[in-house]
């Protein structure tokens, strides 16, 4: 802690964000063709590129400058001792930061090569394409099949009443919730087990088919048992999503993704394959958060 | 003070013994402090309470005898030697429609001529024969207006005349009450309400049962009245607080609740929204008879709307009841997690949809909460309504909201001042229990409904 307090007075001065991921992501400029290498050693096409995102809660700036790739169809971690920005960081990606009084974002965010600010792109249409799981599970207070039929009402996605139902049952199934609660479709969503609740929250977001899940620390109000359960959800899930996760716990950063990012008051730290974060990082914050020496 | 934190902070080497020492010397004033605490908290509930009970049996002493009142079984004979009317008009071959009704209004008014009192006089005498007592003292044992009740009945049905049919009259107010006791009945003959004759027709009817006391169903049925004060009824005041109700529910709650959704959720919070909520706070703490000035100047003076008029009455009790439901109802928003919201705009609701899916629906009970006091609140309400001009005497039902009307706080107000006190006091404790019970069954209908919604949710 008291080599860190320095940095902790004057964080402007800390040497900038992706001191290591900037070394893997390919020399190309920076685009849409442009791929990010993730551990199982396959360069993935870049889906979230942010530059220079500053946020701040009227005078008080929370995130400086953060800028960073997220790969399709990976897990990217971010991790970070409380109030470090990850959160922050998080809700800018799909402009839930706008619902803040007082908050302002600045710097660019694209998705898919689309500025998400742009005044053309719908804040509606972003987050259907940007779904969002949150850290406490908060189901509506409705049946379970309207839980996850509503994403797809609002949005106009079923034509007809089974499609809509199939949607919701292959929803269910792919959080791995359908065998538990298939019998129970229509009893309220808020008499589920927490960690069923969670998943109910995640076929929720994928009954839209979002391009990107962001999760808020989505197993921090959960048990272990729910929690493993969750994880092996998210695995299963980056085959067709790409998947940005807010964890306190580094052992779920490291079991469950690919990339990390490691975030201290306020900013983006170091970035790179999570294997390289937790074996070999660059920057000595990085080495001592994970060794446990504070956070 | 620092002798103790230096204690606390390093205790003696004795340890625990003396530290559980204190500990336990201190417990016994604690739990005393407690225990005070709770008794006063007893003591401020069963003052409460027992201020409530005193009030409802007060009322319902007073008011629970006048549903009883005196009414007299009487047999009436439609003498033809008095009702001496032609047979009612039937309309001629070739005679117009304008014509036949004159001719029948002329006839009514041939009935409406005839001395109605002479055939009640006889029906009482007939219950009493041979008992001494002069025709005016007769006529004061029946209430005044029972010889429209007889002139309505044989225009109905004209076949009466020479026939004698069973009708049950109402007893004169004066009566009820030295039946009932609420004169003294040791005052002398000077003082009372009633004439000696008449005191001892009276009780003779009484006691041969002739006069009983029976559920006075005319106190629902009829409008207020003056100069027959046993006539006298609700119906009109009732109506007309209906109709105030209704105007009330039907402005201030779609007014008031969107106003407060808009304020709490779309509003941006700025120097204007925080005055606009300053002012709704006062609002809500203006004196009511101010509205009534407001409501005077603006609706009959500036908008020329009728005076006494149920319409009114409901446009000044809703400004009065907005506040009270815009406050509440944003307190019932504020309530709402912000996970919830969070959760609509995660999926890609949007505003709206967010508002009216997911945060008015679990709202709703404080909705409805926050409607049913406000609408209870006006409905009692009766100083604003005075300036209307609605304390003016009104003997009928108002047809629509546009009709002038009594309501039933004011004549709550009315028939307290009346100066029959002995008749009046009961009968003002009677209209205090209809308006109670109206209000306690608005209530209860609110929590059925309010039971029903949260548990489909």
């Amino acid at each position: 802690m008291t080599d860190l307090s320095t940095s902790e007075t004057k964080p402007e001065t800390i040497p900038m964000h992706m001191t290591s991921g900037s070394a893997i992501i390919e020399s190309s400029e920076l685009g849409k063709g442009k791929t990010v290498r993730t551990p199982d050693k396959e360069n993935r096409p870049v889906r979230v590129k942010a530059r220079d995102v500053s946020v701040f809660y009227g005078p008080k700036q929370a995130l400086f400058d953060v800028s960073i790739d997220i790969p399709a169809k990976a897990v990217t971690a971010f991790i970070g001792p409380s109030g470090c920005g990850k959160s922050t960081f998080l809700r800018c990606l799909n402009r839930m930061n706008d619902t803040i009084e007082g908050c302002r974002v600045t710097g660019q965010i694209e998705l898919d090569g689309s500025d998400i600010h742009d005044r053309d792109l719908d804040v509606v249409e972003l987050r259907a394409r940007v779904g969002m799981v949150f850290q406490k599970p908060n189901p509506f207070p409705k049946s379970i099949f309207e839980n996850v039929a509503y994403g797809p009402k609002i949005h106009g996605l079923a034509r007809s009443k089974s499609e809509l139902e199939g949607i919701v049952e292959s929803s269910l199934r792919r959080a791995s919730l359908w065998e538990e609660v298939k019998d129970r479709l229509h009893e309220p969503g808020t008499g589920l087990s927490g960690g069923q609740q969670q998943r109910l929250c995640i076929a929720r977001a994928i009954a839209v088919s979002p391009e990107v899940i962001l999760m808020d620390e989505p197993c921090s109000a959960l048990d272990p048992i729910a929690t493993a359960k969750i994880e092996e959800l998210i695995d299963e899930l980056k085959q067709n999503f790409t998947i940005v996760i807010v964890t306190h716990s580094m052992q779920q950063a490291a079991r469950v993704s690919q990339r990390t990012a490691f975030f201290h008051l306020g900013n983006l730290v170091e970035e790179g394959p999570t294997d390289t974060i937790f074996t070999s990082p660059k920057e000595k914050r990085t080495q001592d958060y994970i060794t446990g020496r504070f956070g | 003070m620092a002798d103790h934190f230096a204690a606390v902070l390093n205790p003696p080497s004795d340890g625990s013994a003396e530290r559980l020492a204190r500990i336990r010397a201190g417990l016994k004033s604690r739990h005393a402090r407690e225990w005070r605490f709770r008794a006063y908290g007893i003591a401020a509930t069963a003052a409460a309470i027992a201020f409530v009970v005193i009030l409802f049996a007060m009322i319902f002493a007073k008011g629970l005898p006048a549903f009883w009142q005196a009414k007299m079984d009487l047999d009436v004979f439609f003498d033809p030697a008095i009702v001496k009317v032609e047979p009612k008009p039937v309309q001629q071959e070739g005679q117009s429609a304008a014509d036949y009704r004159k001719a029948v209004l002329d006839w009514e008014r041939a009935v409406t001529l005839v001395n109605w009192n002479r055939v009640i006089e006889a029906a009482v005498r007939a219950k009493a024969p041979g008992f001494q007592i002069d025709t005016r003292q007769v006529l004061t044992v029946v209430e005044t207006n029972e010889r429209f009740v007889l002139r309505d009945m044989f225009v109905e049905n004209p076949g009466l005349l020479g026939q004698t049919v069973p009708v049950r009259m109402l007893a004169s107010a004066n009566v009820d009450n030295w039946l009932k006791g609420t004169i003294d009945r040791s005052l002398p003959d000077a003082q009372q309400q009633l004439r000696d004759q008449a005191r001892g027709l009276a009780d003779q009817l009484y006691a041969d049962g002739t006069i009983g006391m029976r559920f006075a169903w005319n106190i629902f049925v009829n409008v207020d009245s003056r100069s027959a004060p046993a006539a006298a009824g609700l119906a009109g005041a009732f109506v007309g607080s209906l109709y105030m109700m209704l105007v009330v529910i039907l402005l201030s709650v779609p007014i008031g609740v969107m106003a407060a959704i808009y304020l709490e959720e779309f509003a941006s919070k700025g120097r204007i929204t925080d005055f606009i909520e300053v002012n709704i706070n006062n609002l809500a703490a203006v004196p009511s008879i101010v509205f009534g000035v407001f409501g005077a100047a603006v609706f009959i003076n500036w908008f020329h709307l009728p005076l006494s008029a149920p319409i009114v009455g409901g446009l000044v009790l809703t400004l009065m009841t907005l506040p009270t439901i815009i406050i509440a109802t944003r307190a019932s928003l504020r309530a709402v997690p912000p996970s919830l919201r969070a959760a609509a705009l995660g999926l890609g609701a949007s505003r709206t949809q967010m508002v009216f899916h997911h945060v008015l629906p679990v709202t709703f009970p404080g909705i409805m909460t926050a409607t049913i006091i406000g609408v209870a609140h006006a409905i009692g309400e009766t100083a604003p309504l005075l300036l209307i001009g609605m304390n003016a005497f009104v003997a009928s039902v108002p047809a629509t909201p546009f009709d002038q009307s009594a309501a039933l706080p004011v004549q709550i107000y009315l028939w307290q001042g009346n100066e029959n006190r002995n008749f009046f006091e009961a009968r003002t404790s009677a209209a205090i229990i209809v308006l109670l019970a109206l209000m306690l069954s608005l209530n209860a209908m609110a929590i059925y409904l309010r039971r029903r919604l949260e548990r489909r949710m």
